[in-house]
């Protein structure tokens, strides 16, 4: 292998990681407060997806200038987020903290359930497809190859913003502070007189509509199609649990760490790529269970 | 005990026989037919479904089949083997259906296939493209009604070689399954046979469903094959294509997609003048032969009234299955003196049966393959269409093509020499005439 591929290699897994990581990083935001795994993120990632490719289908077909895909894309996270990650806490988790895990896991496994036949009856079966955003961009060659910018700069940029932006927000805000006092003790924390139950609702929405925003920026360089939501939700359990759960750091060196073992993988071993994650996740595991990045804690009594 | 049972089998065999005979004409005629009606194989069984749909109606409105109406019963395939097996048992034992049409996964076909024998029930394979389910066993219940993988892969190579009989080198990308495992085994077989010196400069099977092929593409950027060959289809298809064209690698390289009529509409812009396409068939909306006839394009408006769509090939297939029915029943009805033959009586009917659906006629050999002539052709940009459409197409001879009786397909494309080419008849069209 030549410092060409090296660097070809290198490329394809930094874009490929970002978006992994998009998804991962709500997965794990939500598990660290809310103490949830949260199957149905799969779904979210999906139906941001669907809105963004089904939005920018329409309004760039009545003529609309084709840079509304950007700020569509925080449209379909908010719309995720709001429409969908809102009700879903209010109405039906709010019911389960208190219940066990494999309850809560079932729970959120069946709205997972209900929400893929919804994609069904809302979009159909057909792909949709929708690079507006992609095209705009335009590409680049590098070593001879070439790429788009959106996916070699504009999505590795807009990880690494929200990364600072997340860690800035929950260390420098009052309500960063507020669910970082929640996650830590959440008794205490009420005790002082801080709405729990606000905390949790805001980190659902903000957990959700990280997964739409990351439906929303793959779905320029992909098919939406039915099912991508399982897949989607199956290869970030695999970042979270190799992070550690509840990790945002360690959910952003973890798809890393997947990305370009996946893409190394296509270079060296093709027959390898699909079990690189679940290799990974494997090592880590056997050599720290709690994860990467996952502390041991001690047991409340 | 072993005679014992023979006898007994005997008997009942009889005992029904005798019984089919004094059929009467029933009520309706009940087909089965699986297809995938969610998961991402349902870019097919939908629009299957819908022509289905639209075709028994049209059936009917004339009568039915020898004056018996058609009432479809249908299996979502996308809820699992397991489950496809236990409606078809349902369908067969407590709705009593006449006939099954079954399925579009190969996988199910292989499940499907012996338990059609089990339960003596007429089954068509309508979709399916393993070829090898009646190279490995023999059936008297399972007939399929359209071409295999064999056939369809070989004139894939055979087209490859007419119009680009200079290229060096060609690289796969195929889904991680048994399709794309497959299809590769045959086109490679092929190819190495008919052009020995060609090079096979990377294989990809990345996996089914894969939202990104990005990393795949900067390696075949780097490796420049002048053809790069997928089997895949639906979604994963359509994603490579537009992945692939989007980067540029749709002008170093030709593409050679033997699915790829399924995807033309959806694909837009996205797949560019020059590339080589396949239709499992001669399954086209535009068929050379057939544009010109008002049923067909009847049709072909009507279905895009309903759907939104233009007809693809698993419609093809679905006419086909439909047209096999009639004229199997049609057949048996005349042999029986005109009146409604027992279930024994169609299933020997459809020895050597040929029947026409949307395409060229089909026909089925002894053993129970059914052989079809094969379309393929090369990408244009054609003005009424913001879609690529075909153009140099080739018609191949299905009985050229497809195995001959009693041969396994990897050993007898195996002895295929670079003779063969010239050897196989070639119809060609182009789009406008």
């Amino acid at each position: 292998m030549n410092a060409q591929l090296f660097a070809l290699a290198m490329f394809d897994g930094i874009a490929y990681a970002a978006l992994v990581f998009m998804v991962a990083v709500g997965l794990t935001l939500i598990f660290g407060v809310l103490r949830i795994l949260n199957v149905a993120h799969g779904s979210f990632y999906a139906i941001g997806a669907y809105t963004a490719a089904s939005i920018g289908g329409a309004i760039f077909a009545a003529g609309f200038s084709p840079w509304l895909a950007f700020p569509l894309l925080f449209v379909a996270a908010a719309l995720v987020g709001i429409l969908l990650g809102g009700p879903i806490e209010r109405l039906l988790l709010r019911r389960i903290y208190a219940k066990e895990d494999a309850l809560q896991l079932l729970v959120t496994f069946a709205v997972f359930m209900i929400l893929e036949d919804v994609q069904r009856l809302v979009w159909g079966v057909q792909p949709y497809f929708e690079a507006t955003a992609l095209q705009q961009l335009g590409n680049l060659e590098v070593l001879g190859v070439f790429y788009t910018k959106y996916q070699l700069i504009f999505l590795p940029i807009v990880a690494v913003i929200v990364l600072i932006g997340l860690r800035l927000f929950l260390r420098r805000t009052l309500s960063g502070k507020l669910i970082l006092a929640v996650t830590e003790d959440r008794e205490t924390a009420t005790a002082m007189g801080i709405d729990a139950d606000k905390v949790y609702l805001l980190t659902f929405i903000v957990g959700a509509a990280l997964a739409g925003f990351g439906g929303a920026l793959a779905s320029a360089t992909t098919s939406v199609v039915p099912g991508m939501g399982a897949d989607m939700i199956v290869l970030s359990f695999a970042v979270v649990a190799t992070a550690g759960l509840g990790q945002i750091e360690g959910a952003a060196v973890t798809a890393l760490l997947i990305g370009l073992g996946r893409s190394f993988a296509v270079y060296l071993m093709p027959e390898l790529e699909v079990l690189i994650p679940y290799l990974i996740m494997l090592l880590v595991l056997l050599v720290r269970p709690e994860g990467l990045f996952g502390a041991v804690r001690t047991r409340k009594i | 005990m072993r005679i014992g049972l023979t006898a007994a089998a005997c008997a009942t065999a009889l005992l029904t026989s005798a019984a089919a005979y004094a059929a009467d004409k029933p009520a309706e005629l009940k087909i089965g037919i699986t297809a995938f009606l969610s998961g991402p194989a349902s870019v097919f069984g939908e629009p299957a479904k819908a022509a289905a749909e639209m075709m028994i109606e049209s059936m009917n409105a004339e009568g039915g089949i020898g004056g018996v109406p058609i009432k479809a019963f249908f299996v979502d395939e996308g809820a699992g083997g397991e489950s496809v097996l236990a409606e078809y048992r349902r369908l067969v034992q407590d709705t009593q259906v006449d006939a099954m049409f079954a399925s579009i996964s190969s996988g199910n076909c292989n499940k499907v296939a012996p338990l059609a024998e089990d339960l003596k029930v007429l089954n068509f394979m309508w979709d399916c493209g393993t070829q090898r389910i009646f190279e490995e066993n023999s059936y008297r219940y399972v007939f399929r009604t359209q071409a295999n993988a064999t056939p369809e892969m070989l004139s894939t190579v055979l087209y490859l070689l007419k119009t680009k009989p200079d290229f060096n080198s060609i690289a796969v990308v195929n889904q991680d399954y048994a399709w794309g495992r497959d299809s590769w085994a045959i086109f490679s077989t092929a190819l190495k046979a008919l052009k020995p010196d060609v090079k096979v400069v990377a294989e990809f099977f990345p996996k089914f469903g894969t939202p990104d092929f990005s990393t795949e593409i900067s390696r075949l950027q780097a490796l420049r094959p002048d053809v790069i060959l997928s089997t895949s289809w639906g979604g994963d298809l359509d994603t490579f294509v537009r992945q692939a064209s989007q980067r540029g690698l749709t002008n170093s390289s030709t593409l050679v997609l033997p699915l790829a009529e399924s995807s033309l509409e959806r694909l837009g812009k996205a797949l560019p003048p020059g590339h080589i396409v396949g239709t499992r068939g001669d399954h086209y909306f535009l068929h050379p032969e057939k544009k010109a006839d008002s049923d067909f394009t009847a049709f072909v408006d009507a279905f895009r009234d309903k759907t939104g769509a233009y007809p693809i090939y698993p419609v093809f297939h679905m006419s086909q299955a439909l047209s096999a029915l009639k004229g199997a029943y049609e057949k048996a009805i005349a042999a029986n003196g005109g009146k409604w033959p027992g279930r024994e009586q169609v299933v020997d009917a459809m020895a050597g049966l040929s029947f026409k659906g949307l395409g060229r006629e089909v026909t089925i050999r002894e053993d129970n393959q059914g052989v079809e002539d094969m379309l393929l052709g090369t990408t244009i940009e054609a003005e009424g269409y913001d879609f690529a459409v075909l153009d140099d197409m080739m018609m191949f001879d299905g009985d050229q093509v497809t195995t001959p009786v009693g041969k396994v397909s990897i050993e007898w494309l195996g002895t295929l020499s670079p003779d063969f080419l010239n050897g196989v008849n070639v119809e060609m069209f182009k789009h406008g005439s």
